[in-house]
């Protein structure tokens, strides 16, 4: 028997999944706490242990695979020129490949921003503007205030290609770790982000992991090939898109609700849907991923809170018949979760608060992340204009992540994704089946998909329900 | 070599004419300029944003379907405001609605902070020229 081992450093829990590569099943999965601040490695063992003992006949385990999100998982500034084109195609690069971004930033660089980036903790700078051939000097002008700034932080340049010589000369003057790629936006609209998204994966293979503290746990594990979420967004797009005979699940939805972020990443063009709709703005990724760093419900319970009116708040809470949850009574609950990320609700009433904070999460970030249908008054009567994905035919949508798959009802709260009457400019899912990833495998098969994605996609298939 | 300019271009407001747009980006490219067509149904916004980011010369706005004067109001502010000062501003077609006296209709769209309007049935060879010679100078 050989056994693959997928391990995912997650911010709270290291998370294992046995795959008997032979058989094609998933031998079982087991979890540790994190531990990062001491040796990452214990957390791991522990697991381990854990996993053999429920399997004392697992079999040899021959190969190892790794992803991690820990220590804060990798943090990056995105740098363009104008707002919704070259700064958007830089953030999408950075989201595509799982990256947390913390900060945007358009046109000039000046102080404050870099002190701004100074102060933040970020682990990848992504500096971007001009098509090729266009805008030069603001790219310029930005390379020379970060070679200035010395932020010790590596800089993925990915601008107008014309520029890249300047760049080189002021980069390599200064000692400053820095790679210079193609263009996430070549031309007007168009999205090009593999080259930058290699790179961003390169770095973090290499430095990020070291510098976290992670880089011991390969002794173990061999190399840690990606950030989880890419390996999430790996298998989100596998399962859509099939493998050669193997038939996918075409376009769908997942949507990780956790305790800091809730993520969300859709897999499909998204054009639109009716014929009188016209479609604006940059290109749109095939696989599509945004993070929303106020959407969580442990770490982000505060910011979450504050997004909705107590009378909202009623709207997703539901606890028996007349049961409100009054002022008093959500502010208590936040305190205990923020101050204790780690904490299981232990009543009917604090379960109904989880699952109410989860529901905001998912109602919110989709919001954010579906296209928007925006009406025009024209001479010519009303014009539709679309910016983003038309998800309204998407047929799948899954929940991960531990909120959600240990949610009293998690189809409760992937429903909140769907189509609402109070927001109809959404072009949200109208129809789709829901589906929770039960036994948390979704980045284990992200990573499983980089050796084997046909067995992938088999389990993904056999355990999604 | 010397470099092209770049010229964006496209058709404002809510307009569909779609084949004089087609016309202009093969004739301009034919005139060695690097053309950035962004297409009928183009805002203001979408003008500016192309002209920034492609570090345009010029930017040569189409209208066809009466309402242009609407459309292009205080474009030229807004170019200022975005850092465009320095950009040609060009439009043409059938800019007005109906038969009007152009020589009036070119004041009104000059005192708008264009610098050449065109008369419905303009020649583009020849605009291609014009630009040619108001980029050089
Ligand atoms: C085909 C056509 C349509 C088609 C367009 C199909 C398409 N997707 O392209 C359809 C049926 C959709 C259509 C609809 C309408 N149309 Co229509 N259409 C025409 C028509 C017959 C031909 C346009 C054309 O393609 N010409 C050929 C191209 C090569 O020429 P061009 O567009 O003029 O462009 C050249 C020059 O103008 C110049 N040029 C253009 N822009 C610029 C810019 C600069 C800087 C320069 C230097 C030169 C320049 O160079 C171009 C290339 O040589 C014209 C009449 C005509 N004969 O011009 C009416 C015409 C343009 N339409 C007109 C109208 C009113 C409409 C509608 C409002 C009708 C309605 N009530 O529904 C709608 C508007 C729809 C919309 N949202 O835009 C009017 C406009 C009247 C006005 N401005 O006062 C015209 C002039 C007909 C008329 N005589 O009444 N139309």
């Amino acid at each position: 028997m050989s056994v693959h081992l997928l391990v995912d450093f997650g911010s709270t829990y290291t998370k294992l999944t046995a795959v008997d590569m032979k058989k094609e099943r998933i031998v079982g999965t087991s979890r540790a706490m994190t531990t990062v601040k001491t040796d990452v490695l214990e957390g791991f063992n522990q697991a381990l242990e854990k996993l053999e003992k429920a399997h004392p006949r697992m079999g040899e385990i021959t190969t190892v695979s790794a992803c991690s999100s820990a220590a804060g998982g990798l943090k990056m500034a995105a740098i363009g020129l104008v707002e919704e084109l070259t700064a958007e195609a830089a953030k999408r690069a950075c989201l595509g490949a799982g990256a947390l971004v913390e900060h945007v930033f358009s046109h000039h660089l000046g102080k404050k921003e870099i002190k701004q980036l100074k102060q933040a903790d970020i682990d990848i700078i992504l500096l971007a503007g001009g098509t090729d051939g266009g805008n030069q000097e603001c790219i310029l002008h930005n390379a020379r205030k970060l070679a200035e700034a010395k932020l010790d932080v590596p800089i993925i340049v990915a601008g107008n290609k014309d520029a890249a010589d300047e760049i080189d000369a002021v980069l390599s003057e200064k000692n400053i770790e820095y790679y210079i790629v193609d263009n996430v936006m070549p031309k007007l609209k168009q999205l090009q982000v593999e080259a930058a998204k290699k790179v961003i994966r390169r770095i973090f293979i290499n430095k990020i992991i070291e510098g976290k503290g992670i880089k011991k746990a390969e002794e173990k594990t061999g190399e840690i090939i990606m950030p989880t979420p890419e390996a999430v967004l790996n298998a989100a797009e596998l399962l859509s898109k099939g493998h050669e005979d193997m038939e996918g699940f075409g376009d769908l939805i997942v949507i990780d609700v956790g305790g800091a972020t809730t993520d969300v990443h859709t897999i499909g063009q998204g054009v639109p849907k009716r014929a009188e709709v016209i479609l604006k703005g940059l290109q749109e990724p095939f696989a599509k991923r945004t993070v929303e760093g106020d959407l969580g419900v442990r770490h982000s319970a505060n910011a979450l809170v504050s997004l909705v009116s107590e009378y909202e708040f009623q709207k997703y809470y539901e606890n028996g018949e007349d049961e409100r949850a009054d002022e008093e009574m959500i502010e208590d609950a936040v305190k205990r979760r923020q101050e204790e990320v780690d904490y299981l609700p232990d009543s009917d009433e604090e379960k109904a608060f989880d699952q109410a904070l989860a529901r905001i999460c998912a109602d919110y970030s989709m919001s954010r992340h579906v296209g928007q249908v925006e009406v025009v008054y024209t001479p010519l009567g009303n014009m539709y204009y679309q910016t983003g994905k038309d998800l309204t035919e998407i047929e799948y949508v899954i929940g991960t992540g531990g909120v959600l798959i240990n949610a009293e009802d998690p189809k409760g709260i992937l429903e909140e994704v769907q189509h609402k009457s109070d927001k109809k400019l959404e072009l949200r899912p109208r129809d789709a089946e829901y589906l929770i990833d039960e036994l948390y495998i979704m980045a284990a098969m992200g990573l499983l998909a980089q050796k084997a994605p046909r067995l992938a996609l088999k389990l993904l298939k056999r355990h999604l329900k | 070599m010397v470099s092209l300019h770049t010229v964006v271009i496209g058709v404002i407001g809510a307009d569909v004419h779609a084949v004089g747009n087609k016309i202009i980006e093969h004739v301009l490219k034919e005139h060695g300029f690097n053309v950035v067509n962004i297409g009928v149904l183009s805002s203001q916004e979408d003008f500016i944003s192309a002209a920034i980011e492609t570090d345009a010369d010029a930017i040569l706005i189409s209208s066809l379907y009466g309402h242009g004067e609407m459309d292009c109001k205080y474009m030229k502010e807004n170019c200022v405001e975005a850092g465009l000062s320095h950009v040609k501003l060009y439009v043409g077609g059938n800019i007005v609605v109906g038969k009007q006296d152009f020589k009036d209709v070119e004041q009104r769209f000059k005192k708008m902070g264009f610098d050449r309007v065109y008369p419905p049935g303009s020649d583009i060879e020849e605009a291609a020229r014009q630009l040619k010679e108001d980029l050089e100078q």
